[in-house]
């Protein structure tokens, strides 16, 4: 026989202005089970929950139905106060009639009667709740990063920093990331370098963090605390533990005219490579679609060469396995090239350039050395125009969002530009100015006022080359629209900063969410910047939507700190709603037919296949389980399943139904 | 979707209601402008007229009707084509052209423009096709333009390009039908 | 498989040149067209500039003339006749009520599913493919193709080659053995129907398409529409005046360079009614094995 006890909060005026909680307690105490009803002013104070505990003592209650606000709001603290009276906490529950019922009716006997049969309702639930325990689950206390940009740096040196283990995974040859092929970063002017350099050696000293450069991650299975992952490690060709970073293969190399990646193929590297001098690690990689032995079977000078006898031309891509408790994303953006705009030459024009070749060509350590000239015929630009928005807010080429970096980085390269040719002009051609940080405005100006960038407000409509020049097509709209045409030596588009090739093939093995453009989405835009809906992974940085350096460097240590929160316990606790498989004793083991169509549907990949044996081995039959650390109670596989095998704790099908008929009566 | 985005019988309003094209997706990039091929001959690039459609401002409503731009527009395309909110511009020209016809505020600048437009299509009216000396003696009757061109025509004849008689087609009363229906029709007086 | 020619006023008239070309290089190469019979002007520019419903009824007794007779597809080589047939078409296919009245109008039956072909998909898919076997004198120069305005735009709905720096005419002339240039004045407008009205501005931007095509070393322009033809081609003195240089290369149309190509005489092309003469030098001549009659 039951003995429920039922508590009526008042909520001050809140509840007790429009339904009447004298009434509703007097009602509730004839309710069949019901052993105790009570009414109060405030439940959820120190002499609310005392009243609680006191009267599941008291009345040897062995459920408890507390009518007040939404279970969002204190669930969690009424479940407390019952744990704390000897009940199992799951044994509570909350009837809404704040939220629910006196915040949105008018006073009388309506509101009255429906908070009536609110609470009825609940008893009948709570009748058939079952005390259920809080899931435990073990983690790992090692984070995998994936990416080695500034963002994934950050995140690695802080987690590592907090003294757990790290494991760093990076697609190319050497981490750094974008970061280190700017020249000078906004807005200080700081050489990016030079900052970064620091950190990434931190990274590579740090006992803490084991670096896979030239790797990518294969497949990951598990969940928060619990994860599995493979990782690939490419072959480099070399031995790393004999190699010295000597560099005398690079030089010997005789395939020396291959477009570099990090130059932005406005500079050459061989087909045995650092990709740049400060690289870490500072171990070359063989280009195997460009190397001579691979291709032909001749040459391999570079062994001849090598000092140490480090080159390895048989070697395999690696297969790692490695258990982690977390994951951060950090594989930043990339930008689009000049062949996206038809307009503008498709791009054909050697001088119609990237925002981010001409960090090259600014670059100290670039393919001119730091001098600001032509791709094509290496003279230096006396007229550089600027076109700002270049992909970005537009619809029509199916970028509707502004990439956020590119009104910042103009200003800094018209201002890089004046400080090395005295005598050039820079146009920029723009839509609005978007400088919404600290310092940001001031510099913005400063390119303008002091360093004598012409800003002209409008967007240019037709870029073509005649005679070596660049004709671009513009207007002025602060002007009357009038048409501007630019006889330029130069064009710099700041193009869209896209997803990182290769973003949506990770998110899916990652098993977490992106949106249209594939940037990784997260938990909540507002408040969960960080989370995604997958426990146990964050993002950090431009892998999530493009954002300059402080943004990225603030979002991974957020990201390190979540992932230091996740590792301060030794287990994970998890809510207890979880959906369950039942199972029976031999010859049934389970009124599950098998036929896993549970598997597919479940958002979160928890079902999977349990082989039920005998006690030689053999196999009986395999039955589904959900894991209970991974299930997030969303109850589509009790929803689907076809011979009703599948319970929600918490919400089973009969507590469901019980609720439903009280209801109609 | 966007029921009250426009004042009723605003010209922004009237080319939303016509030709669901909404002006306010318009954010004057200027791309239009600085693409068109005639910008120098306007008082007021594609881009200005926009945004005047855009304040719904009965003044500058005025303004647009009685615009040079309208005419001097060449239909490319080119506006359309580059447009990043693929704001249909040309069709938008059309109303405004029509509006300013049905008006009478056509730019005194543009009278030749419109004259040989009324020429052109007085020659479909009573031919069913453009017999090209009829536009042009049509049109020099309108636009005073004698001397114009005249050098041409001898040139034109030997070259067989000129039809001295003009081309029939059998189903004139469809044609003449057809205007009667729409431009002719009385509520447009042209 | 039956084609229908929508030829236009233009190409009866001041470029009559082009309907012969068009229709001299079908008969050559065993095509047989067929003109819609009784058709009318499609409005050209005057009629959507004036009244948007004149604009749509003149193009749709076009197009139900051209359903009543049964063609399979409908070729349209005037460039702006075929704007206007395939955007009014589009345009009361998505609007029911509009297409009612327009029929209601009319008093005919429009149905608005005829396939409308401009000149060059005409080309594409009715002469390239019998066209290699048939080439004696490979148009052997190196012309700038010119599209103008109405072949590529809007391309929303012509979904025809690509709007900027367009390969399908290009693609033609290689096929002929000539050397099509790459030049920056591809797809901007030569002036259109300002021709008579405003010529002063025809002269200036026909002048930089001109001059643009010449100062890369085109021989000639060639061109798919008769508007563009007229404004580069009769109007040359106004260009000239404009530019302030004498131009000489001549402008044909791609299929008289295509007629040219397979050995049909100037004469029949219609090359002497231009206005800037075609004195393009001979080439040699290919001996190819011709299949015995």
């Amino acid at each position: 026989m039951a003995r429920i006890g039922v508590f009526v909060c008042h909520c001050g005026e809140n509840i007790s202005a429009t339904v009447d909680c004298e009434k509703v307690a007097a009602v509730a105490a004839e309710f069949p089970g019901v052993v105790y009803s009570v009414d109060y002013k405030y439940m959820c104070s120190d002499p609310g929950q005392t009243l609680v505990k006191e009267a599941i003592i008291k009345h040897r209650l062995d459920g408890v139905v507390v009518s007040a606000c939404s279970p969002r709001m204190h669930e969690p603290t009424f479940r407390r106060a019952t744990e704390e009276a000897g009940l199992n906490p799951y044994l509570c529950e909350m009837a809404n009639i704040r939220e629910h019922c006196s915040w949105v009716h008018e006073k009388g006997d309506a509101a009255t009667g429906k908070a009536i049969d609110t609470i009825r309702t609940l008893v009948e639930k709570v009748k058939r709740n079952t005390p259920l325990q809080p899931i435990r689950v073990p983690i790992t206390k090692t984070a995998l990063v994936i990416g080695g940009g500034v963002a994934g740096i950050q995140a690695a040196l802080d987690i590592a920093n907090a003294g757990h283990k790290v494991i760093m995974v990076e697609r190319d040859p050497s981490i750094g990331g974008h970061m280190s092929q700017l020249s000078e970063t906004f807005p200080t002017l700081d050489c990016s370098q030079c900052i970064l350099t620091p950190r990434m050696v931190e990274v590579a000293q740090n006992k803490n963090i084991k670096l896979y450069s030239y790797a990518e991650v294969e497949s990951v299975d598990g969940f928060i605390g619990n994860f599995k992952v493979k990782i690939r490690k490419k072959a480099k060709s070399i031995d790393e533990s004999l190699c010295t970073g000597c560099g005398e293969c690079t030089t010997k190399c005789p395939m020396k005219k291959i477009p570099s990646e990090f130059e932005q193929f406005l500079g050459k590297r061989p087909a045995i490579y650092i990709p740049f001098p400060q690289a870490v690690p500072n171990k070359p990689v063989i280009d195997k679609e460009r190397c001579t032995y691979y291709l032909k079977g001749k040459c391999k000078i570079c062994e001849k060469v090598c000092p140490t006898k480090a080159i390895r031309f048989d070697q395999e891509d690696e297969f790692i396995d490695v258990e982690v408790g977390a994951i951060v994303v950090a594989t930043g953006i990339d930008i689009k090239g000049t062949d996206f705009f038809p307009e503008y030459g498709y791009g054909k024009y050697k001088d119609v350039i990237t925002g981010l070749q001409f960090e090259r060509l600014a670059s100290a350590s670039g393919p001119t050395g730091g001098e600001i000239r032509r791709p094509s015929d290496g003279t230096i630009p006396k007229k550089i125009v600027f076109v700002k928005c270049a992909g970005s807010r537009d619809p029509a080429k199916g970028i509707e969002y502004c990439s956020k970096i590119c009104c910042m980085y103009t200003a800094k390269h018209t201002m890089l530009y004046k400080h090395k040719v005295h005598d050039g002009t820079a146009y920029v051609f723009y839509m609005d100015i978007r400088a919404g940080g600290k310092n940001y405005e001031e510099f913005v100006r400063r390119a303008i006022s002091e360093d004598g960038a012409q800003y002209i407000r409008g967007r240019v409509s037709k870029i073509y080359e005649k005679n070596g020049k660049l004709m671009v097509y513009g207007a002025d709209t602060l002007l009357s629209a009038r048409a501007v045409e630019i006889e330029a030596d130069m064009v710099v588009l700041a193009t869209a900063s896209v997803a990182s090739s290769g973003a949506e093939e990770l998110a899916q093995r990652l098993h977490t969410s992106y949106d249209q453009y594939n940037f990784f989405s997260e938990a909540h835009p507002k408040l969960k910047p960080i989370e995604t809906n997958t426990g146990g992974i964050f993002l950090a940085g431009a892998c999530q939507f493009p954002k300059d350096i402080p943004e990225s460097v603030m979002m991974a240590s957020g990201a390190a700190g979540k992932v230091a929160c996740l590792f301060a316990n030794d287990e994970l606790t998890r809510e207890p709603i979880v959906a369950e498989v039942n199972r029976k004793g031999a010859p049934y083991y389970s009124t599950c037919v098998s036929c896993f169509m549970c598997i597919p549907v479940c958002p979160y990949q928890a079902i999977d296949r349990e082989q039920i044996k005998d006690r030689n081995g053999n196999l009986i039959k395999e039955l589904a389980r959900v894991n209970p650390g991974l299930c997030q109670g969303c109850g589509t596989c009790v929803a689907l399943c076809r011979s009703k095998s599948i319970e929600l704790h918490g919400f089973s099908n009969s507590q469901m139904m019980a609720e439903i008929i009280a209801v109609l009566n | 979707m966007s029921g009250h985005l426009y004042k009723e019988n605003s010209l922004a309003g009237l080319i939303h209601h016509e030709h669901k094209i909404s002006v306010a997706k318009c954010y004057q990039c200027g791309k239009c402008s600085a693409g068109c091929p005639v910008n120098t001959e306007m008082d007021f690039p594609p881009s200005m007229v926009l945004r005047m459609l855009q304040t719904e401002d009965p003044e500058l409503e005025e303004k647009l009707l009685h615009a040079f731009s309208i005419w001097m527009c060449v239909t490319c395309e080119m506006c359309y084509g580059r447009c990043p909110m693929e704001i249909d511009i040309p069709k938008i020209m059309d109303f405004l052209r029509q509006k300013s016809l049905e008006q009478g505020k056509v730019n005194p600048k543009a009278k030749r423009i419109v004259k040989f437009h009324k020429a052109f299509l007085d020659s479909v009216k009573h031919t069913g096709r453009v017999s090209e000396l009829g536009i042009i003696a049509d049109y020099k009757m309108r636009s005073f333009a004698f001397t114009q061109d005249v050098m041409l025509a001898p040139k034109m004849i030997r070259r067989g390009k000129l039809h001295l008689i003009p081309e029939m087609i059998k189903d004139r009363s469809m044609v003449k039908k057809l205007f009667k229906k729409t431009i002719n029709k009385k509520e447009n007086p042209l | 498989m039956r084609i229908g020619l929508y030829p236009g006023c233009s190409l009866t008239g001041s470029s009559r040149e082009y309907k012969e070309s068009v229709v001299v290089v079908a008969k050559a190469l065993g095509i047989i067209l067929e003109e819609v019979p009784d058709w009318n002007c499609c409005g050209a520019t005057a009629a959507h500039n004036l009244n948007h419903e004149l604009a749509l009824a003149l193009p749709t007794r076009i197009l139900a003339l051209a359903e009543q007779a049964g063609f399979d597809k409908l070729v349209i080589p005037c460039a702006a006749c075929y704007s206007r047939l395939t955007i009014t078409q589009d345009e009361l296919n998505n609007n029911p009520e509009l297409k009612a009245k327009i029929i209601a109008h009319l008093g005919m039956d429009f149905k608005g599913t005829m396939v409308i072909q401009n000149a060059i998909q005409f080309i594409q898919d009715d002469i390239l493919p019998i066209l290699p076997a048939k080439i004696t004198k490979p148009f052997d120069y190196k012309v700038a193709c010119y599209y103008g305005c109405l072949l590529v735009r809007p391309h929303g709905i012509l979904k025809f080659d690509r709007p900027e720096d367009p390969q399908t005419m290009d693609a033609v002339i290689s096929a002929i053995g000539g050397t099509p240039i790459e030049w920056a004045f591809k797809n901007e407008c030569c002036g259109a129907a300002m021709s008579i009205a405003r010529t002063d501005v025809v002269g200036k931007l026909s002048g930089n398409i001109v001059k643009d095509a010449v100062d890369r070393g085109a021989e000639a322009i060639i061109v798919a529409c008769p508007m563009c033809h007229s404004n580069l081609d009769m109007r040359r003195p106004n260009i000239n005046k404009a530019m302030g240089e004498k131009f000489e290369q001549p402008v044909i149309y791609i299929t008289q360079a295509i007629g040219l190509a397979i050995g049909l005489s100037p004469k029949e092309l219609g090359l002497q009614r231009h206005f800037v003469a075609v004195n393009l030098p001979e080439k040699k001549v290919v001996e190819t094995i011709m299949e015995e009659k």
